[in-house]
Order: C-alpha cells, then sequence, then structure tokens
C-alpha cells in the first residue's frame, strides 16, 4: 500500500511539474520576451524524429528511451516505464511519454485485473470518498458502536495461526 | 464468546412481566449459540467438528446453515472472509454474531415488539423508535479512547457493527497475505440487518484501506435486495482521518 502510495504520489507529483513547467513557459513568454516565446512555440511544435519506442516489459528502474531532438522543457523526450509498484491487489505498472519536454501521456501497462474483486475494487476506487479529521462528539447515545476485544475473536485466531503459518 | 449483551424493549403495550419473559428467551438463545459454536469450549459442536468427532454433513441445521452462510460470504469478498483456518479447522465467530443478534431480533418482533434495540458486543440491530419516540442514537465510539465517540448516528431498523483494533499489539491479519492491516483503526457499517453490517465490517476491514471501496460498491448493489437502505461504510485509519462512503453523509 504504501509503494503504492508513492508511486502513485510521484505520478501525480512528475505530472504536476510537468502542467507547471508548462504554464510557466507560457505565462512568463509573452510577457518577458514576446519574440523569443514566439520562436520557441514553433520550435516545439516541429517534429520530432522517430517517435519512443514502447517498452511494455517490466523493468526495475526507469528506462528512458533516448530520443534524438532537441527539448525545450525539463525533461527529455521519450518514455520512461516506472517500477512495478505493489498496489496490494497486484502490480501497477505505468509508463510516461514525454514530448516537448512536458508529459505528454501516461499508459498504464500493470493494472490489478486478474481477479474479479480487482477489478470491482478499482473501479469503484475511483469517485473520491469524503475524508474528515475524527472529533469527539458531545451528543447523548442510546448506545455505543465499536470492537471489542472479544468481537475479535475470528481475527485473533486467524492472526495466530497466520503468525504460526508464517514461521 | 463472552461478550455483553444488552437488549431494551419500550413498547408501551408490553407489560414489565412480558418483558422478562422475551428478554430471558434471548439471553437462552445467545447462551445456545456460545455452546454449539465456541470455539473456546470443548464440548460445542464446532469443537467437535474440528477433532474430527462430528462429520459436517451430520452437524446441526443451524451450524449446516451458518456453514453456507460463512461459504457465501468468503464468495462475496473474495475470500477475505474465511472461516477456515490455515490449519483446516473452523472458526464461525466472525459470522454467527451477527448472525445470532439478527436472529435474537426476530425473536422478539415475533412476540409483537416493535421498539427495541440489540446490542452484543458493540453490534447493534436497532428497531422502531427509542423511549423518547426518536430513532435510535448510536455512538461509533474512538479507537482511541474508549470513553469517547466520535460520530453519531440516528438509527430505526438497521444494523451497525464496527471491526477494529482497539488494544495495542491485537492486530488482524489479512487471510491472504498474512501481511498485519494495521492502516485501519476500525471500520463500521450501516446495514440493512446486523447480519450484513457485521460480515461485512469483518471483511472490510481485513482489505484495510480497500475496504471502504469494497463497501462503496456494495451499497451501489445492495440497495435493492435490502429494499432500499443502503449500505454505508465509516473507516478511521491510523491518522485519525475518517473516510466515508458516499451514501453516509
Amino acid at each position: 500500500m504504501k509503494k503504492y502510495a508513492i508511486s502513485f504520489f510521484l505520478v501525480i507529483a512528475f505530472a504536476f511539474y510537468a502542467v507547471l513547467n508548462n504554464q510557466s513557459s507560457i505565462d512568463v513568454g509573452p510577457a518577458a520576451n514576446g519574440p523569443v516565446a514566439a520562436n520557441t512555440g514553433p520550435a516545439a511544435n516541429t517534429p520530432t524524429g522517430p517517435a519512443p519506442t514502447p517498452t511494455p516489459t517490466p523493468s526495475p528502474t526507469p528506462t528512458p528511451t533516448p530520443a534524438p531532438t532537441q527539448s525545450t522543457g525539463l525533461y527529455k523526450n521519450g518514455s520512461y516505464v516506472g517500477s512495478a509498484a505493489d498496489a496490494y491487489y497486484g502490480n501497477v505498472q505505468v509508463k510516461a511519454i514525454v514530448q516537448n519536454g512536458a508529459l505528454s501521456n501516461i499508459q498504464i501497462l500493470q493494472y490489478p485485473s486478474d481477479r474479479g474483486t480487482s477489478v470491482r475494487i478499482n473501479s469503484n476506487a475511483l469517485p473520491q470518498l469524503v475524508q474528515e479529521a475524527i472529533q469527539a462528539q458531545s451528543a447523548n447515545v442510546n448506545m455505543v458502536s465499536g470492537a471489542t476485544e472479544s468481537s475479535g475473536a475470528f481475527q485473533q485466531s486467524l492472526a495466530s495461526a497466520l503468525a504460526q503459518a508464517k514461521a | 464468546m463472552g461478550m455483553p449483551v444488552t437488549v431494551e424493549i419500550v413498547d408501551a403495550a408490553a407489560t414489565s412481566g412480558e418483558t422478562d419473559t422475551i428478554i430471558r428467551e434471548v439471553f437462552d438463545y445467545f447462551k445456545y449459540i456460545d455452546e454449539k459454536f465456541s470455539t473456546y469450549k470443548t464440548t460445542s459442536e464446532i469443537t467437535a467438528i474440528n477433532d474430527g468427532r462430528l462429520a459436517s454433513n451430520k452437524a446441526s441445521n443451524d451450524m449446516k446453515t451458518v456453514f453456507a452462510l460463512a461459504e457465501e460470504t468468503r464468495l462475496l469478498t473474495d475470500g477475505y472472509f474465511d472461516i477456515k483456518r490455515p490449519d483446516g479447522t473452523y472458526d464461525p465467530s466472525g459470522l454467527v454474531k451477527g448472525w445470532a443478534i439478527w436472529n435474537a431480533a426476530k425473536l422478539i418482533a415475533a412476540h409483537g415488539c416493535k421498539h427495541f434495540y440489540v446490542d452484543a458486543g458493540g453490534d447493534i440491530q436497532t428497531s422502531g423508535m427509542n423511549a423518547e419516540g426518536k430513532k435510535w442514537a448510536v455512538g461509533i465510539k474512538n479507537p482511541w479512547n474508549e470513553a469517547e465517540n466520535v460520530k453519531v448516528v440516528y438509527l430505526s431498523g438497521e444494523g451497525i457493527a464496527t471491526s477494529g483494533t482497539y488494544i495495542r499489539g491485537d492486530h488482524i491479519y489479512n487471510p491472504k497475505t498474512g501481511v498485519a492491516a494495521d492502516d485501519i483503526a476500525s471500520m463500521t457499517v450501516i446495514g440493512p440487518n446486523i447480519y450484513e453490517a457485521d460480515r461485512l465490517a469483518t471483511a472490510a476491514f481485513a482489505m484495510g484501506k480497500n475496504g471502504i471501496a469494497f463497501l462503496e460498491r456494495r451499497a451501489g448493489e445492495g440497495a435493492n435486495s435490502s429494499g432500499g437502505k443502503s449500505i454505508r461504510g465509516y473507516m478511521i485509519d491510523k491518522n485519525k482521518i475518517a473516510t466515508m462512503t458516499t451514501q453516509w453523509q
């Protein structure tokens, strides 16, 4: 889960930075030195040699595919395969496509879909659920719902059994 | 199962004598359940099955029902709910509790009572209204402070169950991976009845943070089969942040 969270965070950070990078060049460019921005625009849009070769095989480290083009952004053009991250229900692996120095696309190479539940849970994980920090409530109640020591008998026996199974 | 059981019946029609009789019946029922299903008792039927002294096809009807429900739940939860231990023996206590509370509530209703609740170790079936004529106010316990509620919900006719770890060092393990699922402090589920709420809370808790997504999906599916009442989930993680399903709000 942690790995998944970290990889997800990295993908988001990557995307965010790329977008930010793109935006700043658009905003700052025309105001500060218009003509230069006008020049870099077309340059960035010129056809860029051979397309990056897809590398669908899993690899533990990012493998940049060299592309013989000059890029104006922070990133080198090409496709980058991220490491396969354990997403609890299976591996998640993505490929980032950089064009014109900016992130243009993210392809999902691996995705936990080998079991029915994985697919269902993933398709369902998409809506953003509301979160809140827990806070003490003062309202009067008739009764209280909470786990008790004995209610976890199933879990406890399972835990002890699995602890033995691990040894 | 060694847990506190509380029953309150507020029907005005029932005389105190009748109420006493009903409550005695309910406690006799829980005693019967405990003697049949407790894996801690050498004399229980489940122990006889686990020891190989009783073939499961020769078991009582209640035992067969519980095994059938457990198998149905195992499939529903993709194996996250499994009464079978790695050594081949069975521990159905994760299912029996909610099922027994639900049966106890039916028993009370069969006496004509409409306004009551049955609470066994914090898993609750509500019915009708409380003594003030309002919905039953149920607090959700703070996993870090027994004396504090972090949420209050108002229920009538629904069940509410919470799965969680409240004692330090008492972890729950994911049956799939054997890894401690201790990123979640508690998982509360409201369902059309306590049986549904309890089994889903147990399974969702075993799934860790994905459990809330599982409940969100069940909410969509369960709407028809449960008479329009939707399943709702409230998950508290170790950072004291609660995540709720869409229907919760």
